[in-house]
C-alpha cells in the first residue's frame, strides 16, 4: 500500500492561497465570457426606459414646458417635471456635500445638460423619439464659468433657491455664489514663517477639470412592487447600503422595505459614488407606473452630468532656509464645485483631506484655506480615484518642492530627501492634524532612485541639452519625480461620517459544516477583485482555503452595512473588518478544538490550518474538522455554528506612499511627448495579492497619464461644455500608453490588523505630479518654473514657444 | 417606418427576426437576442467594448444597423469559448495574466484579439498595442492585456505546432 | 444616443442605387462603412428618410491595377486598401495614409468612397487624392462623369456631387517608379483626426526634385492642395531653406479652425511642421 505522507507546512500554507498569494482571479471566469451582470444587462418583465431631456444652455429661466407631442409618441408612458416632483418633495435632492442638488430643473438651469425633464417610454427607442419632442421655451441668462469672477460683486446671482441662506453646510458664505470658506492650520504663524523666511517661493497651480470616465457609464433600474410594497434599486453604486439610508430618507419608505444592489460594476474611480436625478427619477417613475423602470445614461451625459473631478484653483507658498530646510507652507483653493454643491467628501471636510497637503515633509507650520464657489458648470467633485481631494494636495505639494528646487538650484531628489519625515519621527503629527501611522521615505527613495539609475538619467540629460543648443536635436527630455504621501481608508467614525454615517466598514462571515465558507461585507468591488483577495484575508485568518470561500458584496439584504468602495478605503476598512471577523471565528474554534482535544484552550496554539496542542502537533483539529463539529456535537458552554460579524471603525487612517520617476522626451516644434520611461514605487504595508496590485498600479498610472497629459472638462464663455465625448476627452489607447516598471517596498501599518494600508489610488495620485513635473523639468534649463495641465500637444508647444524655442 | 426581416448565423444558431431598420447591432445582440456580453461604453464608435466579429472582421456594433449585419455570419464574446465549454486559450491568458479588472472592455477586447491573432498569429508587442487600439480599457494600463494576447499567441502557435 | 426613424434598402447593383435615390429624393442618404454617418445619426445631426446601403454592390468593390493605372471601387475598404500588396507595391502613400484613420475596427468598415464623398474636411484620404491627382467617377440619373479630386471639394460636407449621384470610383495614375511619398499626421491619439497632416508625393532627377505634389488634411473647410509650395520644391536639392520655404507657402494657404486639438495659431505651425518632415521623408524614400 502507497501511504501518502500528510502535506508539509509549506504546502498547506500554499493550499489556502492568502496573504501574499497572488492567486488568479475567481471574477474572470465569467468577465471573459461574457457572462458577467452590469446593469444595462438586466432585464425585467415589463421594464421600461427612462431619458432625460436635457437643458442646452448653461444658464438660462424656464419659461415653459410642453409635454403634449412627446406624450403622443406611441410607447410613452410619461414626461416627469420638477412640477410632478414638487408634490412628493423630491424636486431637490441632499448632496453629501450639504447642499441640495435640482433633481429636475426647478424654474431654471444652472449648467448645460441640467436635467429638465424625464421620460418614461416603453423602449428606450421611443423615449428618445420623445426626448427630442419636448419643448422647453427658455430664457437665458448670463453665464459664470469662470471662478475667479464668481465672486464678483456683479456677478449674477446663480443660486436663486437658497439666495437668503447666508449661513451654509460649512458655515457662513460671504457672497451668493460662495459656498464656505474652510481653513486649517496656524494661518497667522505661517505668514510670519514666510515673511521671516530666507527663501520664499509661489506659484498658482490649477488642477484642471476631469472627469473619471469609468468604461461603463451610471445607471440603475428601479422596480417599485407595490402589492409587498418593496422597493428594489439595483445600479451603479460604489457604496449600495449608503444609497438604500438615502432612498429611505428622501422618499419615505421605510428602509427595511428598500433593497439595493450593486450588480457587477464596470469600472467607479468615483463617478458611482453619489447619487444622481436618474436614480430618484425611475424611482419614482416605477412608484408612478408600478413598473421597473431602468436609466443608463449616454457617454456625453456622464461626462457632462455627473460627477467631475478636480477643479481646484491652487495657490502655494513654501518658506525655506537658504539650504533648503522648509520652513512654513501656505495655501489657497479657489474650489469650482459647479452648480450644486455635490462633493463626495465625509460630512466634516468641505475640501476632503486636502490639508494632507504638507506630504511627505517635516513641515513645522502650515496653513490651508479653501473657498467653494458656485459656477455654470455641472455638480460634483468627487474623488476620481483619490481619497477626498489627496490628489490634488499632492499634485500641488510635489509641484511646489520643485518650484523651491529650482529657486534655490538643487536637485528636487536631494531637497526632498532633506525635508523627508524621517522613519524614528513616526507617528508622525503634521502641523494640519494628521497623525500618520508609518512611512520609510529614505529607504524607498533610495531603492527608487537606484533602480532607475537617477545620476545617469540626469547626466543623460545634460548630454541632451548641450545637443540640443548645438541644434543637434529637437527633443528635449525632462525627469519627473514625486514622492506621495496618500491619507486613505477613511475612516474613524470620531471624525468621519457621510451623511450621518459612520465611515465604518463591515464582514460576516459564516462557516458551513463541511468546511467552506461565504464571507460578506460593506464594500463593492468595481474591479478591483475583492471576491478573490478578501477570501486571500479570510483563508489566512482561519485556514480555508480561498477556493472553499464564496465573497459576496452589494446586497443590503443580505450584506452587513458598511460605506463602500472609494478612497482605497476597502482593504483598509472592511479589510481590516475581514481580518477581525476571522479572529472571531478562530476564538471560538479554538474552544472547540479544545473540548475535541480535551485539553485546555490555552493549550493550543494555531498553526495555519490547525489549532495544535503545544509541543505535540500530532494532536490536532483542523479548522474543517472543527467547522463539522460545530455543526453536530453538542459542546458545553458553546452555541452551534461557526460564524461571526465585525463591524470594524479604524483607529486611524493608513499612510500609503510611494517614489515615482519617469522621463519624457518633447518635441518643441509639434508639442509631441512621448513618456519613454515610467517606474513606480509603491509602499502600502502588507501586500494581499501582488499581481493585483500590480494590476492597480498600472491602471491608476494610466489614469494620471490621460489626466497630466490630456484630460479636461472645459466650457466655452457661454456655458457649453467642449469635448464631452471619447473622441475629445482623452483616454489614451494601448498606443500611447507606456510600459510600467513597478517596485516595492513593505512599511506595514500598525494600526491595521494585517497592515495592509490600499493601493488603488495611489497611482493616480502620484502619477499625476511625476508626469506634470517631467513636462515641467524638460524646460527648466530654459527658465521655466510652471506650466499648467493638462500638458497636451499645444500647450507644451506654447510653453516652447513662450521659451523662444521654436524657431 | 416598416419592419425589415433578418436573417444571420450568430455563434454558429442561424435566427430570423423582424427589426425596426434602425436598430443598432448592439441593441439588437443585447436586448433581442440576449446576448449581453458585449457592451455599450460610448456610443460613437470609439472605445470598442462593443466590438463583435463579423464575417471575419472585428466591428463595432454600436455603429452597425441591424439591416447592415442581414446575411451575415457574427461571432460574440459568448461564442469564442469552445463547444465543450473549455475556455479558448486567449481567454485564459486574460485569466492567467491578469488580463482584466471591471470585466466591461473584457468581451470587446477579448473579440478583438481573436481577429488579430487569426490575421497575425505571432504578433510583436508594437502589433498588439496597434492593433487592439480601437479598444479602451480604463483599468489594466494595457500591460497586462497585451502580456495575455501575447501569451495566447505563444499558447496557440504551440497548438498548432502539435497538431 | 439613439437615431431617427428611417427606411432600409440595399439595392444589388448601382443602376438600382441610382434609381433608389432619384426616386427617393432629398430625404435618402447612401450608406457604405457608415462610421461617420451613424454617429451623426445617433446625435440626430443627421436625419435621412431612407438609408440606401451599398454593400451589395459588387461592382464596387474591386481594386484594379493595368499599366500603372489605379482604380478603387468606392466600397473597398481602408483595411482591403491596407492588405493590397499590389497596390502597395506601386502607390505606397495609400496604405500609409490608410493605418493613420481612426483605428482598426473602423477601418475594416471604412471605405474609401466614403472617406472621399462625404466632404468631411477631416477626412484623410481627400487629400491624399489630390495630392495624386485622382479623379472620382460619379455616376446619377443622367449617366457618368469624371471629377478631379482637385476640383470636387468646395466646403464643408459640401462637394460637386449632385443630390441622386453616387461616388463609385477612384482613378489615379500609380507615381513615376522611384518617386517618394509620406503622410505625416499629428493627432491627440489613435483614433483622432489631425491637428494637421501633410501629403507629399515628389521625383528626383539627379539631385534635384524633379516633380512634387502636396496636399494637407484638416486645416480648412477643405482638403488643401498645395501647388505653390509642391512649385517651389521643384528643380531645388531638396535643401533646408527650401523646404522652410515650401512649407511656408503651404502654411499660407491654410485655414484651420480652433478646436480641442489647439488654437488656429498652433495648428497652422504644425501644418508647417509636417509639410517639413513629409517632404524630408518623402526626398529619403526617393530613388
Amino acid at each position: 500500500m502507497n501511504v501518502q505522507s500528510p502535506p508539509s507546512r509549506e504546502e498547506r500554507i500554499k493550499k489556502l492561497q492568502g496573504l501574499g498569494s497572488s492567486r488568479k482571479r475567481v471574477e474572470d471566469a465569467r468577465f471573459t465570457q461574457g457572462t458577467g451582470n452590469y446593469v444595462d444587462d438586466i432585464k425585467l418583465p415589463g421594464m421600461l426606459f427612462g431619458d432625460f431631456v436635457r437643458s442646452p444652455y448653461g444658464h438660462a429661466r424656464i419659461k415653459s414646458i410642453d409635454k403634449e407631442a412627446a406624450l403622443a409618441v406611441p410607447g410613452v408612458i410619461a414626461v416627469l417635471t420638477a412640477e410632478d416632483l414638487k408634490p412628493l418633495n423630491l424636486h431637490y435632492m441632499p448632496t453629501l456635500a450639504g447642499d441640495v442638488q435640482a433633481v429636475l430643473a426647478d424654474e431654471k438651469v444652472l449648467f448645460q445638460n441640467q436635467e429638465v425633464a424625464f421620460v418614461v417610454a416603453q423602449d428606450r427607442y421611443a423615449a428618445a423619439d420623445a426626448v427630442e419632442l419636448v419643448e422647453v421655451d427658455y430664457e437665458e441668462l448670463p453665464v459664470i464659468n469662470d471662478a475667479f469672477k464668481a465672486l464678483d460683486d456683479d456677478a449674477p446671482l446663480l443660486r436663486e433657491d437658497i439666495k437668503d441662506k447666508m449661513e451654509g453646510a460649512h458655515g457662513p458664505r460671504k457672497h451668493h455664489n460662495h459656498i464656505f470658506l474652510w481653513e486649517e492650520g496656524d494661518k497667522e504663524g505661517t505668514e510670519q514663517a514666510l515673511n521671516n523666511a530666507e527663501v520664499m517661493v509661489e506659484e498658482k497651480i490649477t488642477y484642471q477639470r476631469v472627469h473619471p470616465c469609468p468604461l461603463e457609464t451610471c445607471g440603475c433600474v428601479a422596480s417599485m412592487d407595490k402589492i409587498n410594497g418593496k422597493l428594489t434599486l439595483w445600479g451603479t453604486f460604489q457604496a449600495p447600503h449608503a444609497v438604500r439610508t438615502v432612498a429611505s430618507l428622501i422618499t419615505n419608505i421605510p428602509e427595511h422595505n428598500i433593497r439595493v444592489v450593486s450588480p457587477d460594476i464596470g469600472g467607479g474611480f468615483g463617478n458611482k459614488v453619489g447619487v444622481y436625478p436618474g436614480y430618484i427619477c425611475s424611482v419614482v417613475a416605477s412608484i408612478v407606473t408600478g413598473k421597473p423602470v431602468k436609466w443608463v445614461e449616454d457617454r456625453i451625459e456622464n461626462l457632462t452630468s455627473t460627477a467631475f473631478a478636480r477643479d481646484y484653483h491652487m495657490t502655494g507658498k513654501i518658506a525655506a532656509t537658504a539650504d533648503g530646510k522648509i520652513t512654513g507652507l501656505w495655501t489657497h483653493v479657489l474650489a469650482d464645485h459647479g452648480a450644486f454643491d455635490a462633493c463626495a467628501d465625509p460630512t466634516k471636510f468641505p475640501a476632503g483631506f486636502f490639508h494632507i497637503v504638507t506630504g511627505s515633509y517635516d513641515i513645522p507650520i502650515a496653513y490651508v484655506g479653501v473657498d467653494g464657489v458656485y459656477t455654470n458648470k455641472a455638480p460634483g467633485g468627487v474623488a476620481y480615484r483619490c481619497s477626498f481631494r489627496v490628489t490634488e494636495a499632492a499634485y500641488l505639494i510635489e509641484r511646489m518642492i520643485d518650484v523651491l528646487a529650482r529657486k534655490l538650484d538643487m536637485d528636487p531628489v536631494e531637497l526632498r530627501i532633506k525635508n523627508f519625515i524621517k522613519k524614528e519621527q513616526f507617528p508622525y503629527q503634521s502641523a494640519l492634524g494628521w497623525e500618520y501611522d508609518s512611512g520609510d521615505y529614505h529607504t524607498a527613495m533610495d531603492q527608487a532612485t537606484k533602480a532607475v539609475d537617477y545620476p545617469a538619467l540626469r547626466a543623460e540629460q545634460a548630454e541632451n541639452r548641450v545637443a540640443f543648443d548645438r541644434g543637434e536635436t529637437r527633443n528635449l527630455m525632462g525627469i519627473g519625480v514625486a514622492f506621495f504621501t496618500e491619507i486613505v481608508g477613511a475612516g474613524p467614525v470620531k471624525n468621519c461620517d457621510i451623511l450621518g454615517l459612520g465611515m465604518f466598514d463591515s464582514c460576516e462571515i459564516r462557516i458551513h459544516p463541511t468546511g467552506s465558507a461565504i464571507a460578506r461585507l460593506g464594500t463593492i468591488s468595481q474591479g478591483q477583485g475583492h471576491a478573490t483577495t478578501f477570501a486571500q484575508i479570510v483563508a489566512s485568518e482561519i485556514g480555508i482555503p480561498a477556493e472553499d470561500i464564496t465573497l459576496e458584496e452589494g446586497d443590503t439584504d443580505t450584506a452587513p452595512y458598511g460605506l463602500g468602495t472609494y478612497g482605497s478605503r476597502s482593504t483598509p476598512v472592511a479589510g481590516a473588518a475581514t481580518a477581525m471577523a476571522g479572529r472571531k471565528i478562530r476564538a471560538k474554534a479554538q474552544m472547540i478544538a479544545a473540548y475535541l482535544l480535551e485539553v485546555h484552550e490555552g493549550d493550543l496554539e494555531w498553526d495555519v490550518d490547525r489549532f495544535q496542542i503545544k509541543g505535540n502537533p500530532e494532536a490536532h483539529k483542523t479548522m474543517k474538522e472543527i467547522a463539522f463539529a460545530s455543526y453536530n456535537q453538542a459542546i458545553p458552554g458553546l452555541e452551534p455554528g461557526l460564524e461571526a460579524v465585525s463591524y470594524y471603525d479604524p483607529p486611524n487612517m493608513t499612510y500609503p506612499f510611494g517614489a515615482y520617476f519617469c522621463v519624457v522626451d518633447v518635441d518643441v516644434d509639434t508639442g509631441v511627448t512621448d513618456i519613454r520611461k515610467f517606474y513606480a514605487l509603491d509602499d502600502c504595508g502588507t501586500r494581499i495579492n501582488p499581481m493585483i496590485i500590480e494590476g492597480q498600479v498600472h491602471g491608476g498610472l494610466t489614469e494620471a497619464v490621460a489626466i497630466a497629459m490630456g484630460q479636461e472638462i472645459s466650457y466655452d464663455e457661454i456655458g457649453n461644455v467642449k469635448g464631452a465625448s471619447l473622441m475629445d476627452f482623452y483616454l489614451p489607447t494601448a498606443v500611447e500608453t507606456p510600459t510600467y516598471e513597478t517596485d516595492f517596498t513593505v512599511t506595514p501599518s500598525p494600526h491595521h490588523p494585517i497592515g495592509a494600508k490600499g493601493v488603488g489610488e495611489s497611482p493616480n495620485v502620484g502619477g499625476v505630479p511625476a508626469l506634470s513635473n517631467a513636462v515641467n523639468d524638460a524646460f527648466a534649463h530654459k527658465g521655466l518654473v510652471h506650466t499648467q495641465m493638462p500638458h497636451d500637444h499645444w500647450r507644451v508647444w506654447q510653453t516652447a514657444q513662450r521659451l523662444g524655442l521654436t524657431g | 417606418m416598416s419592419d425589415i426581416d433578418v436573417k444571420m448565423t450568430i455563434n454558429g444558431q442561424e435566427i430570423e427576426a423582424k427589426a425596426d431598420p434602425r436598430t443598432l447591432l448592439i441593441h439588437f445582440l443585447r436586448e433581442d437576442q440576449n446576448l449581453t456580453g458585449a457592451h455599450i461604453g460610448c456610443d460613437t464608435s470609439h472605445c470598442g467594448a462593443c466590438t463583435v466579429d463579423i464575417d471575419g472582421k472585428s466591428v463595432k456594433s454600436c455603429t452597425v444597423f441591424v439591416g447592415q449585419a442581414n446575411g451575415s455570419d457574427i461571432t460574440t464574446i459568448e461564442g469564442i469559448a469552445h463547444p465543450d465549454g473549455t475556455l479558448h486559450a486567449i481567454q485564459e491568458a486574460f485569466r492567467q495574466n491578469h488580463g482584466l479588472q471591471c470585466g466591461f472592455c473584457t468581451p470587446g477586447m477579448i473579440t478583438r484579439a481573436y481577429r488579430l491573432l487569426q490575421e497575425n498569429p505571432t504578433p510583436t508587442e508594437t502589433e498588439i498595442r496597434y492593433g487592439i487600439s480601437g479598444n479602451l480599457c480604463r483599468c489594466t494600463g494595457y500591460q497586462n492585456i497585451v502580456k495575455s494576447i501575447m501569451a495566447a499567441s505563444r499558447e496557440l502557435s504551440l497548438k498548432e505546432a502539435a497538431e | 444616443m439613439i437615431p431617427g426613424s428611417f427606411d432600409y434598402h440595399r439595392p444589388s447593383s448601382i443602376g438600382d442605387a441610382i434609381g433608389l435615390m432619384s426616386s427617393l429624393g432629398d430625404d435618402a442618404m447612401i450608406v457604405a462603412g457608415g462610421h461617420s454617418l451613424i454617429p451623426m445619426m445617433k446625435l440626430r445631426m443627421a436625419l435621412p428618410e431612407h438609408l440606401v446601403d451599398l454593400q451589395d454592390v459588387q461592382s464596387l468593390k474591386s481594386i484594379s491595377i493595368e499599366n500603372s493605372q489605379i482604380t478603387l471601387g468606392a466600397m473597398v475598404t481602408q483595411a482591403e486598401l491596407i492588405t493590397s500588396e499590389e497596390l502597395h507595391e506601386i502607390c505606397p502613400l495609400l496604405r500609409e495614409a490608410a493605418l493613420q484613420i481612426a483605428d482598426p475596427q473602423v477601418r475594416y468598415v471604412g471605405t474609401i468612397g466614403g472617406n472621399v464623398a462625404n466632404g468631411d474636411p477631416a477626412n484623410d484620404m481627400p487629400a491624399i487624392m489630390q495630392t495624386l491627382n485622382a479623379s472620382f467617377t460619379l455616376v446619377g440619373p443622367n449617366g457618368e462623369r469624371s471629377v478631379a479630386a482637385r476640383d470636387f471639394y468646395q466646403g464643408a460636407y459640401y462637394t460637386t456631387r449632385e443630390d441622386g449621384e453616387i461616388l463609385s470610383s477612384i482613378h489615379l495614375d500609380a507615381p513615376t517608379s522611384g518617386h517618394g511619398s509620406a503622410y505625416e499626421k499629428q493627432k491627440r491619439k489613435i483614433g483622432d483626426y489631425a491637428t494637421a497632416a501633410a501629403a507629399v508625393v515628389l521625383t528626383l532627377s539627379g539631385g534635384t526634385c524633379a516633380t512634387a505634389s502636396i496636399g494637407l488634411t484638416n486645416l480648412s473647410e477643405t482638403p488643401l492642395w498645395a501647388e505653390e509650395a509642391a512649385s517651389i520644391l521643384v528643380g531645388s536639392s531638396l535643401d533646408r531653406e527650401t523646404i522652410k520655404a515650401a512649407a511656408a507657402a503651404a502654411k499660407a494657404i491654410t485655414n484651420p479652425a480652433e478646436d480641442g486639438r489647439g488654437p488656429i495659431e498652433f495648428r497652422k505651425h504644425v501644418a508647417g511642421i509636417m509639410v517639413e518632415r513629409a517632404i524630408a521623408k518623402a526626398h529619403s524614400r526617393a530613388r
